[in-house]
């Protein structure tokens, strides 16, 4: 199988706090890998080093590589922008722009230099569809963004990170902020997204991770406890830190 | 469709169901065969075929413990990944009953039969039938047809004392024959074991269907 | 006692007590009433004095009539014109050097020692009196660089009193915008300044706006600075480099050297009508922008 981003010995430090200690993981191609664990465990933390979002702390310091299609993303030649194209992510909470919801989604096509009408209202078209919100809007594409509800503002903003194309998709918590009928929906989508791109997602809720993940990942005070396919962390995990975590017993 | 992955590891889980309770099914066909053919051949491969029956249990009930991990499925979905739990192994169970019924097959291969089988393979065609129609009656999910065929089972028991008042008899008139007859006898024992198991999987339909274990209301 | 005569002397006291809160509670609203009234009918009575004695000698010719003989007779023509661009002059100059040095602050600076100074400096510069902005103007522009009693000089001076509140204003706007437009952006592969100009300003323009009429407001209102920066010519200014008499200069004169009551109280009503319209214009314009913004 292929290790789409490969992570080597990543440590990672907030001043002098150590947020990651020798994270070593694989990310495979065309998988949804989750990433579970108690609250500041740092798994939030480490995926955003994974588009470098971390970039935006002033305070924080890197070592080790993170290697994306065997391109390490913290050389110094590597162009920043070309990466998140590459890399997407959706947040805890919906972040849909106060624009309409046209322009929310051809917000990123029209950063990398798509001017064409024709061509954006395809982008616009295609990745509604992609994430089954065409039917509920195409009759409102002008309207702002914000009148949506919560459930369709983040399908909203997963359709604005398709729009850019992206290879892998970063989820940190995509569904904390919404109901129960709005999350399984967004869970249904992830199952249809992944035969297209690589998923990495951050979640609080275990069953969650263990409906929709192929791997999962156990972060325990920023080390990685244990990795494996999410079958046998769910079921018969290896470590017994995992399975006290797994089975509620702790955090 | 919401949860699409819940529905297409059930699916994935009924499938693997139905490939179990088909072995089942050719395993009281060819022990029969064998035993009525004397096809020593045949009540062999029952035998030799009795670990994959095996396997497949381990396999499913593997997908089951799995499944409820991670799906962790309520109300009729849970009923219905429980009740498969279960099915296996009356399913499994019927396999080693057909094992057995090889085995002794092979144990009198050399002896003459002291009369031709016509009631024993009547109560086996029977007993087959009861399981593939319990297992078709869990593919649709019918408590009706389930009700039947547990029905059946009062059949099987009347053929079954039928059958043990003949070899009964057969044994008190000619000592020599006696080791035969409780061999049959033990065949047929075996048989209405069978019918007993697919009883129980009727039980559990009609659980997974109704929420309740009652056999005696008629709809 | 039985346990019944106690019950019912505790739910006595409560009532005595109820009632002491109830009284405790209606004086202090009739207080607050009270307050809200004055401030209200102080605020009625200063607009609707100066409108009751102004407002009558407003007309077609005061309004588009040259001032004669010092203002006693004629119109102001010429000092509404001079109002009017010493406003656009000190608004077309503070404007984007005040937004630009909010988005600075607000989205560039990093809490340093320097930043902390400049910004101690702006909030200082906003409690300054207006007369010493007069004097550095005057002695500034009108002097050093030579601008003389100007439209130029005037607008610059007001300028730089309007940018303290602008830059206030706009950052405190820009801090209102959530984090999470900011990452949403960035996360597409946006620059920086791509996520400013085209998600984070738009998103903030009322609040931008807000701080431009108060900035406005000022500008219109002031009197010490200008008369010392523009002058107090009476003629129709015809470039930058003209002097200008703006309405609240006019006023100051009008009643200081007690030329003509009438045309004071007229000049008066009339600034409080123009302040009242450019608020009204204002927040309609914001929030079109606001709308406009959500479809």
């Amino acid at each position: 199988m292929n290790a789409k981003i490969k992570i080597e010995n990543l440590n990672l430090y907030y001043g002098s706090f150590q947020a990651l200690t020798d994270v070593n993981m694989n990310i495979y191609e065309k998988k949804i890998t989750a990433l579970i664990g108690p609250s500041g465990c740092g798994k939030s933390t480490f995926l955003r080093t994974l588009n470098r979002m971390n970039d935006l702390i002033d305070s924080v310091r890197i070592k080790g590589n993170v290697l994306l299609d065997y391109k390490d993303i913290y050389a110094k030649d590597y162009d920043i922008i070309k990466l998140r194209k590459k890399v997407g992510m959706v947040f805890q909470k919906p972040n849909p722009f106060p624009k309409s919801i046209y322009e929310n989604i051809v917000y990123g096509p029209r950063i990398h230099g798509i001017n064409d009408k024709q061509k954006l209202d395809e982008i616009v078209e295609r990745t509604l569809k992609e994430v089954a919100l065409w039917d509920e809007v195409k009759d409102r594409l002008k309207k702002p963004a914000m009148g949506l509800s919560g459930g369709q503002q983040q399908r909203l903003c997963i359709a604005r990170c398709l729009a850019v194309e992206p290879e892998i998709i970063l989820m940190d918590e995509p569904t904390s902020a919404l109901d129960p009928v709005a999350t399984l929906r967004i869970e249904s989508l992830l199952e249809e997204l992944v035969r297209k791109y690589t998923i990495v997602i951050v979640t609080h809720n275990m069953q969650q991770a263990g409906r929709v993940s192929d791997y999962t990942s156990f972060f325990l005070s920023g080390r990685v406890i244990e990795t494996d396919e999410t079958d046998i962390i769910f079921s018969n995990p290896d470590n017994k830190k995992t399975e006290d975590y797994i089975t509620g017993r702790f955090g | 469709m919401q949860r699409p992955q819940l529905y297409h590891e059930l699916e994935n889980i009924h499938n693997e169901l139905l490939k179990m309770g088909s072995m089942v099914e050719e395993a009281i066909l060819h022990s029969i065969q064998s035993l009525k053919n004397k096809d020593i051949e045949l009540a062999q491969k029952v035998i030799d075929y009795d670990y994959k029956i095996d396997d497949m249990e381990a396999l499913i009930d593997d997908k089951c413990i799995k499944f409820i991990a991670r799906q962790h499925p309520l109300a009729g979905d849970l009923r219905q990944i429980m009740v498969i739990s279960k099915m296996i192994t009356d399913l499994e169970r019927m396999g080693d009953h057909c094992e057995k019924i090889a085995k002794y097959t092979i144990k009198i291969k050399d002896q003459k039969y002291v009369k031709e089988l016509i009631d024993i393979p009547k109560i086996a065609d029977l007993v087959s039938k009861m399981v593939t129609r319990a297992l078709d009656a869990f593919v649709k999910m019918d408590s009706g047809l389930a009700r039947t065929i547990w029905k059946m089972d009062d059949e099987i028991d009347h053929m079954y004392k039928a059958i043990y008042d003949e070899l009964l008899e057969i044994m008190m008139d000619d000592k020599e024959k006696i080791f035969q007859c409780t061999t049959f006898l033990f065949i047929t024992a075996h048989l209405e074991r069978i019918a007993d198991y697919a009883t129980n999987i009727c039980e559990k339909i009609v659980y997974t269907c109704e929420g309740v274990y009652d056999m005696n209301i008629d709809d | 006692m039985t346990n019944y005569e106690e019950t019912m002397e505790l739910v006595s006291l409560n009532d005595n007590s109820r009632k002491k809160y109830y009284w405790k509670n209606h004086l202090f609203y009739i207080f607050i009433y009270l307050m809200a009234a004055i401030t209200i009918l102080v605020l009625v009575a200063i607009i609707g004095y100066i409108l009751i004695n102004g407002i009558g000698h407003i007309n077609w010719e005061f309004l588009t009539s040259e001032p004669r003989s010092m203002g006693r007779e004629g119109g102001i023509f010429s000092i509404i014109i001079g109002t009017l661009y010493l406003t656009v002059v000190a608004i077309a100059v503070s404007a984007p050097i005040g937004v630009l040095a909010a988005v600075y602050f607000a989205e560039y600076a990093k809490e340093s020692k320097w930043v902390k100074t400049i910004r101690f400096g702006t909030e200082v510069l906003a409690g300054i009196p207006s007369i010493i902005f007069g004097l550095f103007g005057f002695t500034f522009f009108v002097i050093f660089l030579g601008f003389r009693w100007s439209i130029l000089s005037g607008g610059l001076t007001l300028s730089m009193m309007i940018l303290p509140t602008l830059i206030r204003a706009t950052e405190e706007a820009l801090k209102t915008v959530p984090q999470s437009y900011r990452e949403g952006s960035l996360s597409l592969g946006a620059t920086k300044w791509q996520t400013i100009i085209k998600v984070i300003l738009p998103s903030c323009l009322s609040g931008i706006l807000t701080g431009l009429i108060l900035g406005i407001g000022r500008a219109v209102g002031e009197t010490a600075a200008v008369m010392l920066t523009a002058g107090s010519a009476l003629g129709l200014p015809e470039s930058l480099m003209d002097p200008a008499r703006t309405m609240s200069v006019h006023l100051y004169i009008l009643a200081s050297e007690g030329l003509s009551k009438e045309k004071t109280f007229a000049t008066a009503s009339l600034l409080i009508i123009l302040v009242l319209l450019i608020n009204t214009i204002a927040s309609k314009v914001v929030q079109r922008f606001i709308n406009k913004a959500k479809a």
